[in-house]
């Protein structure tokens, strides 16, 4: 049995307090990366090894960071984890380096990595602080990879396209073509339908919510973007 | 000491220690994982440059036989870059030259061009670039076919005037959303193909050494 502080964490991450759908932090790489499923979840697990790592440092030493300069303190702690994970990368798994280019060293910048050392891992105990990191980034990854995978099937017709590119030459042949012979809607893949696409997934989560909040018979709130 | 110089003084040692402590774990990070890149990035130029070529239409290693060239305006070189020189039994058969396009959407964009001996285009391939994901990306082989459009086409197929992208009264289809990108893409491989037609005889001798890095007779024809 998962004990409820523990179950209380899971939820938040990768439900009621999810970075995509509720906090709305981290949206400029939301937006920018998901046209496809393999770009989506590629960029969406990079930033939750590098959440892990920068919120278990941050527990480990939060006692001994003075509290005027720990802004500063947590942003290099995030920028190093950020930076070894982009060598790491680039190291190990080259073709997918290759695709995800711009967008691995601007994982420093995705405030919900900031938000969730300064509120969570700046104050709590190593363990607690690493489980929040990883809820939170799956949280993100979800959403990422459903409104991927969205866009992929209204851009392009297909999906999981260049996941050869994460996985090997072996994966390509795991690529579905949902509609053949797609002539591609260009709105899906450009930026609009990044917005459009998450504005329909938040709706989706407000309108489940307040079915089952119509259930219990108390009104469902209203969600409220943090910041 | 008074105690406000003391708590300053403690936070700024704070902060430097966990400077020195991020910059060691970098430095450790960027030696561990050096070699790996340099493999990684090495094994991916050999494979894209052989993509640029048909299949067995060489027999050498390619970037062992690779020589300079001196920077020119044609290839839009600031500095000196590799060229590839493909032979099939000790007979030249295309070169392949680095050339860079440097009026991209946002930067410069790295091209390998090769050329067959017959000035006809055997194949290009971007090798870096910083166009925007989803929209200039397309130019990269593994996102779309529209770089084969290239292939085959000389200095004259198309003559110059439709050398250019569609929307320009040219001969080269582009998709809707990134104009600039292919734009700089044509021109760059334009232009390469002009190298070529200047400095032909020189680029396809076969050195009497292959293996030779010479830099001298890539200086200027």
């Amino acid at each position: 049995m998962i004990a409820p502080a523990t179950r209380e964490l899971i939820v938040n991450g990768l439900w009621r307090q999810n970075p995509g759908l509720a906090q709305l932090l981290g949206l400029c790489p939301l937006l920018a990366i998901s046209n496809s499923v393999v770009n989506s979840l590629s960029l969406g697990l990079a930033t939750t090894l590098v959440m892990m790592v920068a919120s278990a440092s941050v527990a480990v030493v939060r006692n001994l960071i003075p509290h005027e300069i720990r802004i500063p303190t947590f942003v290099l702690i995030i920028a190093a984890a950020v930076t070894v994970v982009d060598l790491s990368m680039n190291a190990y798994v080259h073709p997918l380096y290759l695709v995800l280019g711009v967008f691995i060293p601007l994982i420093t910048t995705n405030c919900i990595v900031l938000a969730r050392v300064e509120a969570f891992a700046s104050k709590r105990s190593t363990a607690a602080s690493v489980l929040d990191a990883a809820m939170m980034g799956l949280g993100l990854t979800l959403v990422l990879v459903v409104l991927g995978a969205v866009r992929e099937i209204f851009g392009k017709g297909t999906l999981f396209s260049g996941l050869d590119l994460a996985l090997g030459p072996a994966a390509r042949d795991w690529v579905v073509t949902v509609v053949p012979d797609y002539q591609g809607f260009l709105l899906a893949v450009l930026p609009p339908g990044a917005f459009l696409g998450l504005g329909l997934i938040i709706a989706l989560k407000n309108w489940i919510e307040a079915i089952r909040q119509a259930r219990r018979g108390t009104p469902a709130p209203v969600i409220q973007p943090a910041a | 000491m008074n105690p406000a110089l003391r708590e300053t003084l403690v936070t700024a040692v704070t902060l430097l220690a966990f400077a020195v402590v991020g910059s060691a774990l970098l430095a450790a990070t960027y030696a561990l994982t050096r070699p790996q890149i340099l493999a990684s990035e090495a094994a991916e130029r050999r494979a894209r440059i052989a993509e640029t070529l048909p299949a067995g239409s060489f027999d050498n290693d390619l970037v062992r036989t690779a020589r300079v060239l001196a920077p020119d305006p044609l290839l839009g070189l600031d500095r000196p870059a590799h060229y590839y020189l493909a032979t099939r039994q000790g007979q030249a058969t295309a070169v392949v030259l680095e050339a860079v396009a440097p009026d991209g959407y946002s930067g410069d964009i790295r091209l390998l061009i090769g050329i067959g001996r017959d000035g006809r285009i055997t194949g290009v391939r971007v090798s870096a670039h910083k166009e925007t994901p989803g929209l200039g990306d397309y130019i990269e082989a593994a996102k779309s076919r529209w770089i084969h459009v290239f292939d085959g086409r000389s200095l004259t197929d198309p003559p110059a005037s439709g050398w250019k992208v569609r929307k320009d009264g040219g001969q080269f289809d582009y998709m809707t959303g990134a104009t600039v990108t292919p734009r700089a893409v044509v021109a760059a491989v334009h232009r390469a193909l002009q190298y070529f037609e200047q400095h032909k005889d020189r680029l396809l001798a076969v050195p009497s050494h292959v293996q030779e890095q010479s830099h001298d007779r890539a200086r200027n024809p």
